[in-house]
């Protein structure tokens, strides 16, 4: 048992502020709505599965924008699956936050140049709080950039809406 | 109770679903839980193949290959580069096609063991997908030691390959293959034989033979109906004719030929099949041969004018590149014949009469890669 533990067990307190319960509490449980877009999505899976377990981090992915906070963007986004996205975006419950992973969804990737259909970064249709560079981006650069968001969610202060970065 | 009418429902599955493999979108008319029809709609992924092979070089076309079938970059790489070589007229060295050959095999275990633990999680199976997944992170490890990728490798080049064996790889692939033939085993005892498995799969989805010509099938899809045709052994490329291996059938073990479980079970047994041929090939490899893997490799590529297709066998099915070149170092048209898209285009025929919940199942079983089916 811990020592903390132990004060609580008789009966001490902790002292904190809402702030800081309430941001402590959001950033141990971001529930990421699981949709994959393309190859990135496989390094997702990857990342979520055994060798990498993103459940450590209270990271669980839900089927449903209503139960998520988090949004993954792996993959390209293409014109047709842009409408889409932003959709999703919109059904999730405040607080949410934009994770865009792989060059694609930062910035159109290897599909910059010649790719008529593919959206040159997400950031144009939905606000992005971290990007996560690489084609496909490693399960730990992955894990890095959560873990960035957990930062910045720490730092919140309460009732400012968060700001797109 | 007859004079109860029933209403038709048209119900939206996907894109965003977690069991679509990405990006599809299936459009349902159902009556009650029945499906009376599925439209699939595709094009979430279209991310202008064709386009980029207008564009580009030939050797910068191969990075966007790997990006067809993501699971399966080795293979899409091979089944570019053979037509490539095919339009160039190039003989390419024995040890090349070795690597070639045993990559190509480690690329579609770790393909078929994303395929299966995949398929047992969207019928309600947790466990496979983690087991499989631990798996595939061996292989992956391997590939990164030799290509300094995980997943879209770049690796084979028209006439060569981007670089040889390191020291040791050979003896760290045999190491893999004594670990992975037990965890096969494994995975048979876990899922192959489950009671809960069989009843979800067996019966579901019956794919009869001539069905499955019809529509021109490939891959486990075409060899779960019973039907023998497997390009390294009907129409054979690189060194395949060297290695003994079985195609492996479906025999209708545990329901009707042709239902989702023997798609399933296609997939285990290729895999050991591709353990076998890898353990001939580290065999056969010409140790003493010091070629450099990339001597073969043209400085420039400018291939003269005419058109090809040359036709690999991917852990999906059958995967065609056709080329028209102009004499340019571009190719004026690079199209390619996609066996998820083909297969993709079997599900109506498969889903009617049948429950929502059979759907994922079937879906599953046919194992599509956005990627490849929009391109
Ligand atoms: S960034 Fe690379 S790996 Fe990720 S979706 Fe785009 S092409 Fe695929």
């Amino acid at each position: 048992m811990g020592l903390l533990d132990k004060q609580i067990d008789s009966g001490g307190v902790v002292i904190t502020t809402a702030e800081n319960v309430l941001n402590w509490a959001r950033l141990s449980s971001m529930w990421p709505m699981g949709f994959g877009l393309a190859c990135c999505a496989i390094e997702m899976m990857a990342t979520m599965a055994s060798n990498y377990d993103l459940d450590r981090f209270g990271i669980i992915p839900r089927p449903s924008p209503r139960q998520s906070d988090v949004m993954i963007v792996a993959g390209t986004v293409t014109f047709k699956m842009a409408e889409r996205v932003k959709r999703l975006y919109q059904q999730m419950p405040e607080p949410r936050y934009v994770l865009s992973m792989g060059s694609c969804s930062n910035s159109g990737g290897p599909y910059w140049q010649h790719g008529y259909h593919v959206v040159k970064s997400v950031s144009r249709i939905i606000p992005v709080d971290v990007y996560v560079p690489g084609c496909p981006p490693r399960p730990e650069a992955l894990i890095g950039g959560l873990m960035l968001l957990q930062e910045k969610i720490r730092k919140e202060k309460f009732g400012v809406k968060h700001e797109a970065v | 109770m007859p004079h109860l009418k029933t209403e038709e429902m048209i119900m939206n599955m996907g894109p965003q679903h977690p069991s679509t493999h990405g990006v599809l979108r299936l459009e349902l008319v159902t009556d009650g839980e029945v499906v009376k029809s599925i439209t699939p709609h595709i094009g979430y992924l279209h991310r202008c193949f064709e386009k980029h092979g207008e564009e580009l070089t030939y050797p910068m076309i191969i990075p966007f290959t790997d990006r067809l079938d993501y699971l399966a970059s080795m293979n899409n790489n091979h089944a570019f580069n053979l037509a490539v070589e095919k339009l160039l007229n190039l003989e390419v060295p024995r040890k090349v096609e070795f690597i070639r050959v045993i990559v190509a095999e480690l690329q579609r275990i770790a393909s078929h063991l994303v395929a299966i633990g995949t398929f047992g999680a969207d019928i309600g199976a947790v466990t496979p997908f983690l087991w499989t997944f631990r798996d595939r992170e061996v292989i992956l490890n391997l590939f990164e030691n030799l290509t300094g990728a995980r997943m879209l490798y770049n690796y084979m080049w028209p006439g060569g390959v981007a670089r040889d064996f390191p020291k040791g790889f050979r003896e760290e692939i045999g190491a893999f293959i004594t670990y992975f033939r037990p965890k096969i085993r494994d995975l048979n005892n876990l899922l192959t034989g489950n009671h809960i498995f069989i009843s979800r799969t067996a019966h579901v989805g019956v794919l009869p033979a001539d069905v499955a010509v019809n529509y021109n099938c490939t891959g486990p899809v075409l060899r779960g109906s019973g039907v023998k045709w497997d390009l390294r052994k009907n129409d054979p490329y690189s060194i395949y004719p060297e290695f003994e291996f079985d195609i492996p059938v479906g025999q209708g073990t545990m329901g009707t030929l042709g239902d989702t479980w023997d798609r399933y079970y296609i997939r285990c047994q290729e895999m050991e099949q591709s353990l076998n041929i890898i353990e001939q090939a580290l065999a056969k490899f010409p140790v003493e041969d010091a070629t450099d893997v990339q001597a073969a490799v043209p400085r420039r590529i400018k291939p003269p004018a005419g058109e090809v297709y040359a036709r690999a066998e991917n852990p999906r099915g059958e995967l065609g590149f056709y080329i028209i070149s102009d004499g340019g170092t571009k190719p004026f048209r690079v199209r390619a014949k996609s066996p998820c898209f083909v297969n993709l285009a079997v599900l109506p025929a498969l889903g009617k009469g049948i429950m929502v919940s059979d759907i994922v199942a079937i879906l599953g079983s046919i194992d599509i890669v956005l990627g490849e089916v929009d391109r």
